[in-house]
């Protein structure tokens, strides 16, 4: 294969990954209009929880289980939706906004802890070597890439059919219900903190799988795969395919990681090496340009959204 | 009766775009005249107010205060022209005491002349002076809507726009408020007010207006509106409407 | 050792209480988390940072502060060119993202607008952390029991100075009073013939010229860097929330809290997890007492 084949897996893997996440917020924002401040957080403790699970066993370590792949993932999926349930508990019997400030905090908070709990991430250089699923079946990297492509392709149909299902039944009616008159569904008989709690830590927990996806594929965890601006990137992704519609999350990941790596490449490439950090400045003002004129202008995203919630959003 | 203060016709409006609540309603108040305006719950009756004093925007029609059309302006523009207005509900600012709903009240007036009319305003109202300094969610039912009548005075309006005024107020209050609305007129201030007793607003109104789904139903004066069937059975007859 | 911890406590709290006040105010008349309220902060403290480049020290320090009159001259530019930022976010932005029926999506933006000031001071002026001044301040001794920096005396002493001032301002003004019907009915302002886009403008201005101010403190007393509002943005929240939203004196005893808590959490937790006190304390009055600590009315300004 070549260089270009390669990058373009490694690329499709790490698109697929996000748009896992993607789709874990949208339910969250587009379906029942939760602002989520920290993305990261629930992705970074999906995969840190993965990755202590699986892990070898190391004397210096907290962890190292040595489960396998599948468990470990679940187990990490599990750690999210608990810290989603935390922080959910706290800030969505209480108002909108508290949830966006307490999001904020856990994002700060897990940070930290990566950084700092040495014990147990590894701290600064985080935890390596890994083992990677039905790795050694494959003679070389590029077989066990390829293998993990279709593999993402099929966690990321399953999560897709699987909120399409959700959201068409009864409770995906609810959640409307409650997004579009929150009086209205609690006349119901139910109760809407309930189901927007419900909502939340769904999406976290999906955030949490597509966090330990991402270590099953790359074998290690450090705290720079998890820094603020991915939370700012995911929220790009969403409202560029449109939110409130899940295919839509597809499409962001594509544009706006693609985006972002041809803006990287451009930067290493072309600017002198004194200009790099100003270079990575630049493209993080394209996130946040593309979120605030996205939102001005074109707040039904820039592919379009389906029907759902065009009656909602103006 | 004088020329009109106020003229609104043809108003088409609501609170989300293509969602119309008033279908063409109209109302016309000259000065000094004290104009009642009923109709169904529902009926629009507060639309009209509101969209009259400018927070509900009109999308079609005209108003005209005082021979200038004023339609879709700014409610504090409104203020300077003259007109104040008491909404129905959440007419006070309840986290403010008595005395700062009144100082802000006053604030399209000069200090000089704020003084004054709040003076005047505790010597109207005295039950308003001994809460002066507490905060307005500590008041009952009557006193706030006292203190939101005291409030749209301060400015000495040329119309005031009561919504409801009596609502919620003991019958020994009714009358009192309405003793105090017909001296206002009698100062020579005009009243737009919605009242759901339709038998209280025919005793003080000089005129009235029926309103139903967001369009003028019947107007005239109570002598006229009282002789029609269609008042006597929904409005006047025998125990139709409890109040 | 525990006195000077308690010190050190209360002056850090006094610079989060000067940014909880602006942030509490905004948040109770604007009714919206302004997450972009950090980079005010920061912008502020940047823009002081320029004015004093521009101006250098043509005067000496005030002894025994560290700064003289070209940092409080350059303070009052920063605060001003703060506000005309404020405004500049809110016509081209907010005022547009406010009308929305999906009321969170204003704080969607700040988060965009956020980013995007952050990025342009980093490029602006580079990432590395800098000082308003270079000069050494002699320590005071209290009693022997802890020492304190004269310019952490002066902050604690300026907030103490703005808290009473903003009562004042709250209770006896017009505009004052607007700010406090605003914050629990913006349609009635209108209605008692007051302005509401003047009481917009008047908390945005407000709002940013404290923001600012906090800036150049924190500057001064610890360094000057792009992240300084990043990081000073959950204290922030921490003490408004825990202080009532729109209590000022509730947000500067939550500040001091948030400031005690920071600096006394050394005994408990390594000092790497600092940074997540304000988090943990965030949780605990959220499950504990939702209204804040002086059980605030929703919506209303003190
Ligand atoms: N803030 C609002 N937003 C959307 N619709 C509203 C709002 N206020 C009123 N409406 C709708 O407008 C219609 C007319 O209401 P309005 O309050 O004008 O009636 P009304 O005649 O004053 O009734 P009542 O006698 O009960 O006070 C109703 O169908 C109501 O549901
Ligand atoms: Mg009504």
């Amino acid at each position: 294969m070549t260089g270009i084949l390669l990058y373009l897996v490694f690329f499709l893997i790490v698109t697929l990954i996000y748009s896992i996440v993607v789709m874990g917020l949208n339910l969250q924002w587009g379906y029942t209009g939760l602002f989520n401040a920290g993305v990261v957080a629930f992705y970074a403790i999906g995969a840190y929880g993965t990755a202590v699970l699986m892990g070898p066993d190391r004397s210096t370590l907290i962890g190292g289980f040595g489960l396998p792949f599948p468990i470990a993932l679940i187990g990490g999926m599990a750690a999210a939706g608990l810290g989603a349930l935390i922080v959910g508990l706290a800030a969505l019997r209480l108002r909108d906004d508290y949830l966006a400030i307490a999001t904020f905090g856990i994002a700060i908070s897990v940070q930290l802890v990566a950084l700092n709990f040495e014990g147990l991430t590894g701290g600064a250089q985080g935890l390596i070597g890994l083992p990677r699923p039905l790795f050694s079946m494959f003679d070389s990297p590029n077989g066990f890439n390829l293998f993990y492509l279709g593999f993402v392709a099929c966690m990321a149909a399953l999560v897709y059919l699987a909120l399409q299902t959700a959201l068409g039944s009864p409770w995906g009616r609810l959640l409307k219900a409650v997004r579009e008159d929150e009086t209205a569904a609690a006349s119901l008989g139910k109760n809407p903190a309930m189901v927007r709690l419900q909502a939340f830590v769904l999406g976290c927990t999906l955030m949490g799988l597509a966090g330990g996806l991402y270590v099953g594929f790359i074998g290690f965890v450090s705290p720079l795969d998890f820094l603020p601006i991915l939370t700012f990137q995911i929220w790009a992704m969403l409202i560029v395919g449109g939110s409130g519609n899940t295919k839509g999350a597809f499409v962001g990941a594509f544009a706006v990681w693609g985006l972002w790596s041809v803006s990287g490449m451009a930067v290493s490439k072309l600017l002198p090496v004194q200009f790099q950090s100003q270079g990575g400045a630049i493209q993080t003002m394209l996130i946040g340009l593309l979120i605030v004129l996205t939102l001005l202008f074109r707040p039904r995203g820039l592919i379009g959204e389906s029907e759902t919630i065009s009656r909602h959003a103006n | 009766m004088s020329m009109p203060l106020l003229t609104a016709s043809d108003l088409v409006g609501g609170y989300r775009p293509g969602l119309p609540i008033l279908h063409g309603a109209g109302i016309q108040v000259s000065a000094g005249e004290f104009v009642a305006l009923i109709g169904p719950n529902g009926a629009g009756k507060s639309t009209l107010m509101k969209a009259i004093a400018g927070i509900v925007p009109i999308w079609s029609g005209q108003v005209e205060l005082a021979g200038r059309v004023v339609t879709n302006t700014p409610p504090h523009r409104l203020a300077e022209a003259e007109l104040a207005f008491v909404p129905q509900t959440n007419n006070v600012f309840t986290s403010l005491t008595i005395d700062e709903n009144l100082r802000l009240g006053a604030a399209a007036l000069s200090r000089g002349q704020a003084g004054q009319a709040l003076a005047r305003s505790y010597e109207a109202f005295p039950d308003l002076t001994r809460f002066r300094n507490v905060p307005a969610r500590a008041l009952s039912g009557g006193q706030r809507q006292m203190l939101a009548v005291a409030r749209a005075l301060l400015t000495s309006p040329k119309l005031l726009m009561l919504d409801e005024p009596s609502a919620g107020l003991s019958p020994l209050m009714v009358s009192d408020v309405f003793s105090r609305l017909k001296a206002l007129v009698h100062d020579g201030v005009a009243i737009l007010m919605v009242e759901q007793n339709v038998k209280a607003a025919f005793s003080v109104a000089d005129r009235a207006y029926v309103l139903t789904e967001g369009r003028n139903r019947l107007d005239g004066t109570p002598e006229h509106l009282s002789a029609m069937d269609e008042i006597v059975e929904l409005y006047l007859g025998g125990g139709g409407r409890k109040h | 050792m525990l006195f000077q911890v308690l010190a050190d406590g209360i002056l850090t709290g006094s610079i989060i209480a000067l940014g909880a006040i602006g942030l509490t105010l905004t948040m109770s008349v604007l009714r919206f988390p302004n997450f972009a309220h950090a980079e005010l902060i920061t912008f502020g403290a940047y823009i002081a940072l320029a004015v004093l480049g521009l101006t250098g020290a043509f005067m000496g320090p005030l002894a025994p502060l560290s700064f003289g009159l070209p940092l409080i001259l350059a303070t009052v530019v920063a605060m001003a060119a703060t506000a005309v930022l404020a405004l500049l976010i809110d016509r081209l932005v907010y005022r547009k993202l406010r009308a929305r029926s999906k009321k969170m999506t204003v704080v969607f933006g700040s988060f965009g607008v956020s980013l995007l000031v952050r990025m342009s001071i980093l490029l602006v002026f580079g990432g590395a952390a800098t000082y308003y001044s270079t000069a050494l301040q002699r320590a005071i001794r209290v009693g022997g029991l802890f020492r304190v920096m004269p310019d952490q005396v002066f902050t604690l002493g300026l907030t103490i100075i703005i808290v009473v001032g903003l009562h004042l301002f709250l209770k006896f003004t017009r505009l004052g009073l607007a700010m406090r019907a605003y914050a629990e009915n913006p349609q009635l302002v209108g209605i008692y013939g007051y302005d509401s886009e003047r009481v917009l403008r008047w908390t945005w201005i407000i709002g940013a010229a404290l923001a600012a101010l906090a800036g150049v403190l924190y500057g001064l007393t610890v360094q000057i860097r792009p992240e300084i509002g990043f990081h000073l943005l959950l204290p922030l929240f921490a003490a408004a929330i825990m202080g009532g939203v729109g209590n000022v004196h509730g947000a500067v005893l939550g500040g001091l809290i948030v400031g005690l808590a920071e600096s006394l959490s050394i005994y408990l937790i390594p000092p790497g997890y600092k940074m997540a006190v304000p988090f943990l304390l965030l949780l605990l009055i959220l499950y504990l007492r939702p209204t804040g600590l002086f059980g605030s009315a929703k919506g209303a300004v003190r």
